[in-house]
Formats: C-alpha cells, structure tokens, sequence
C-alpha cells in the first residue's frame, strides 16, 4: 500500500467517525428537543403533529397540587442530599488521600460499590433490612438512601482534586499554629471549592433525578418527582408531561450551569484580585 | 487535636471517614447480608413469611425455566446494549480526542448534560419519537410511505434504544479518558516509521484505548441488565427484565423471599462478570470514569 493510499484511506475514516459522531449527537438530543417543542403544543394529545403554539400545559402543571407537593418533596431531599453528601464525602476523600491506614485500600473500593451495584438491588436490600428490623419507612431512610447512592461520585470528585492539592500548604498552617480544623477550612477547602460544588451539584442532581431506589424507599404516600412521573405515564403521555419535562430539564440543566458560570466567574475575580497567584 | 496523637494519626482518620463507613455498612452491607438471609426463609402468603429455614426459593428458582428465561434474555439485551454502545461510543470520543478545534469543550459539555437531565424525562422523551404520534411515525404518514403507523414503542428495540440512550455518554466519556492518556507522540512516532493512519491507530491508538474502552463495556453492560425504569417505560410486559421482575416480587406479589433471591441471584451474576473485569484490568479504569 503506498502512502498515498493510506492518506485518503485516513481522510474517509475521518469522515466518517465526524459522520457518526453527528449521528451520535443527534441521537442524544432529539429526543429532548421534541419533548421540549412538543411542551408548547396545544394540541390535546401528547404528540405531533404541532398544531399551535400554547402554555397551557405550564398552566395545568401549576395548578395540579400533587405535581406541586411532588417536586417540593424532591428539592428538599435533594438539598439536604447534597449538603450531607458533600460533607461526609470530603471527609473521607482527605482522610482517603492524606492518611495511611490499615483497611485504605478496601475502604476505598468499597466507597465506590454504591454506583456498581445495581439501584434495583440496592432497593430491595435496604427494604429487606428495613422490613427484617419491622421498622417503617420514613423519608430519613430515603434521604440515607439517596446519600448512599451520591457519596461515590463526591468521593470520587473530591479526592481526584485534592492529590493535586499539596500537603505543604496545610502542613506550613499547622507549624504556624493554626488548628487543625482551621487549617483545614483556611487552606485546604479553599482549594477545593471547584471540586466541592461539582460534587454537591452531582449529589444534588443524582438524588432529584433517582427513581428505581426510590420506588423502593420512599414512604407510603410519599411521591418524588420522578415517581410521580412514572405513575402519571401510566395513565398515558399527555401535554402536561411534555411541560413537567421541559420544566424538570430547565431546573436540573439549569443549576449546573449557572452554578459553574458563577464559579468561574468568582476565580476570575479572585485571579484579579492577586494577580501573582501561582498557578498549580 | 487531641493529644498524642500524631499529625496523620490513623484514628484521626478513621474519625473522618466514620459517618460514611456507617453509611456502606448500615445501608449496603448489612442489607444484602441481611437479603442473603431472607433467601431461606418460608413464604407463607402475601406480605408473610416464616423464619424457618428451607431451601425452597432456591430449589424454585433453579428448576424453574421462567426465571431461567428472564435471566439469559437480560444477559442478552444487557450484551447486546453494551456492544452497539462500544461500536456506536468509540467514534465520538475518537473524534473529540483527534479533533484540533477550538471549541471542542463544548462537545465534551453536551455529552455531561444528559447526566443532569432526569433519566426519567430522557426515557419517556423516546415515546415522543417513536410512538404512535412520534416524530416517525408523523414524518413517514405525512410522506406517504407507510398508510398506518409503525409498532416502534413497546418493543425490545425501542428498550435497547432506551439503555443506548441512557448509556451512550459513559461509554464515551470511558473511552474519551482512555485515550487522553494516551502520549500522542507515540502516534507521531509511528507514523514518522512508516505506518499509514489507519495502520497507526490499529497498533497505537486502539490497543492504548483498550482499557478505557473495556471498563465502558463494563459498566453499560451492568446498567443495562440491572436496569428498571427502561423496560417499564419503553418495552411491553414480554420486554420486561430481570429488574421489572425483582419489583413485581416485591411490590406486586409482596414475595419478599423469592424477591431477595432472586435480587442475590441478580448481584452474583453481575458482580461475576465485574471480577472477571477487575481481574484483567484492575480498578483504576472504572475510578477514572466515574470520577469524570
């Protein structure tokens, strides 16, 4: 084969990978844009055609009570999820990162089985246990349970960042006389903050969006937003559900990405701000 | 700190990693000992059963076909998924690897967006295209093509195009991680010896993404057969799986024992092909694509 050959081969196999990939991306997407497009539609069925723009299915949404209570539910769960989480979790990424203990290396194996192990028998086990000890389940469970399945990826997070963390700042704090905790929260955290929020922010997402855990856990009575959805798909796909999706789309694509804006934003000022600042 | 204690003092450690180690234990550990337990215990009626020991639920689930029949169908939708993933994730994550344009980031944001969006939302979103007033369906009607619409939803394609969906941008992200690592001067290299692209990537690239591409295998597989939420939307009651099964146990036939088992049954079939995994490649792999 002459080179000459090999190049243009090269050329359409680039092509075609740039082809796939445009498959790939399209795939991904439409799906969510037709259920946003098809949010605005006034047509009484859940489907195209398109016969008119209207906001009435954003109107029925606010005005149905369970969907409301729904995702208040879910945002309290998800907020108090994440608070935990990312507590506990950056706990243990420094303990994980910065001290030698016997059990390190199965601790850390161990953290990471949560986002292994399959939802339906992470599910099932707790009930087991829950029902084996005759207690009831209570939304403290669930949000437990939400944490559990979230410590993974905080943990995960947090400690990839904080090996890049050196030890040497918070080792000069400490001979300076600082406190333990106070070197921890003046120099550590500080340097962390990028990989704190991303792993709240996962945290937060994960536990607002589970939904086979929680078919298990949740109380009786007690609807989370995507439990919610699936009993209301049962019925059948109406508008309605198209706007609680767009909605649900804004909110948890939303937060992400004005949170990360307003922190990149905040280290520009910072950078700004001490502009000898050296770089990691 | 308290006194004595030296500066990394292992019980410092164990004090910071309490609250979570309580969690994996109370939360993850004690219940599937707990689950492995109740896969001896008698099922009385609904909702009830004894603790006196037997070995019917096994007995049942090793002699009965049924429960043979869900297992290899998930196996196999979980490996089907799996493949058209590898297949259908190695092409972008090699395109946003080689491409040189500026705003590649912004591909590499798209495929961390669907991890925001509700799983829930992203898999009824499906019924929207391929239902019986899906975007298909419509196009084809409004064409001529097809004088009825075509049964697409409720099917195992549409399941599979559900998990494909769903697991596409870990497969992506995996082998994208994979071949970041990758010392690009040994591509250069390889060329500057003689090699054609094609040939390059064969000897270089492909082998070095390996690892990336194998823990993606892994994981999609394992999200794909333990999955719920997919089949219940998407497929009909023939297309349900292994996890549609331990539910219905569960919550429907209030079967707690047979639903333990057949939940033990599930994690030792997952969790063999998984030590399988860690046995070649170790864990590294799958800590860096979760961790993003």
């Amino acid at each position: 084969m002459t080179a000459r050959q090999g190049d243009r081969e090269g050329r359409w196999a680039w092509r075609l990978t740039g082809f796939v990939t445009l498959l790939v991306y399209i795939f991904m997407f439409a799906p969510i844009v037709a259920t946003i497009v098809l949010s605005f539609n006034s047509s009484m069925f859940g489907g195209f055609p398109m016969t008119g723009f209207s906001l009435q299915w954003y109107g029925k949404l606010l005005a149905n009570e369970q969907v409301m209570a729904a995702f208040r539910t879910s945002m309290w769960i998800a907020l108090v999820t994440a608070a935990v989480t990312t507590a506990i979790g950056v706990a243990t990424a420094f303990a994980l990162v910065r001290f030698d203990f016997h059990g390190k290396q199965m601790l850390s194996t161990l953290v990471i089985l949560p986002a292994l192990v399959p939802e339906t028998i992470l599910g099932v086990g707790l009930l087991v246990l829950i029902k084996a000890v005759d207690q009831p389940r209570t939304l403290l469970i669930l949000v437990l349970g939400h944490i559990l399945l979230a410590v993974p990826y905080v943990v995960l997070i947090v400690q990839a960042r904080m090996v890049g963390v050196r030890r040497v700042y918070e080792e000069a704090a400490l001979s300076l006389g600082a406190s333990r905790f106070a070197a921890f929260r003046e120099i550590t955290l500080p340097l962390l903050v990028p990989a704190v929020v991303a792993g709240a922010l996962l945290a937060f997402t994960i536990s607002f969006d589970n939904t086979s855990a929680s078919l298990f856990w949740r109380p009786a009575g007690v609807e989370t937003m995507p439990t919610q959805i699936l009993s209301m798909l049962k019925i059948s796909i109406s508008p309605e559900i198209n706007a609680l999706g767009t909605v649900m789309i804004l909110v948890t694509v939303g937060i992400p990405l004005v949170g990360g804006i307003i922190l990149q934003s905040l280290t520009r000022l910072r950078r700004r701000g001490e502009p000898k600042e050296e770089t990691q | 700190m308290t006194k004595g204690w030296t500066l990394y003092d292992p019980r410092l450690a164990w004090m910071l990693v309490a609250p979570v180690l309580l969690l994996l234990v109370f939360f993850l550990l004690l219940p599937i000992a707990v689950m492995m337990v109740y896969t001896f215990f008698t099922f009385v009626t609904a909702g009830v059963e004894q603790g006196t020991l037997t070995l019917a639920n096994w007995h049942e689930f090793l002699t009965d076909s049924y429960y043979h029949g869900f297992l290899f169908k998930t196996l196999r939708v979980g490996a089907m998924t799996a493949i058209i993933c590898g297949v259908l994730g190695y092409f972008p994550a090699y395109f946003i690897w080689a491409a040189t344009f500026r705003h590649k980031w912004l591909l590499l944001l798209l495929l961390i967006v669907p991890f925001w969006i509700s799983f829930t939302i992203r898999t009824f979103s499906w019924i929207n295209i391929l239902g019986e007033q899906g975007v298909i369906n419509v196009t084809l009607l409004r064409l001529g093509l097809i004088h009825e619409p075509l049964q697409m939803l409720y099917t195992e394609g549409a399941v599979i195009m559900g998990l494909l969906h769903f697991l596409l941008p870990y497969m992506i992200l995996n082998v994208y991680v994979s071949l970041e690592s990758i010392d690009r001067t040994l591509i250069a290299a390889a060329r500057s010896m003689g090699c054609t692209s094609a040939h390059a990537f064969r000897e270089v690239t492909l082998p070095l993404s390996l690892p990336g591409l194998m823990a993606g295998l892994l994981l999609c597989f394992v999200l794909a057969a333990g999955s719920y939420v997919t089949p219940q939307l998407l497929g009909a009651g023939r297309d349900a799986l292994f996890g549609n099964l331990i539910y219905d146990t569960i919550m429907g036939q209030l079967n707690w024992p047979m639903g333990a088992t057949l939940s033990i049954v599930l994690f030792v079939v997952l969790g063999f092909f998984a030590a399988i995994y860690t046995r070649y490649m170790g864990m590294s792999q799958i800590v860096k694509g979760l961790g993003g």
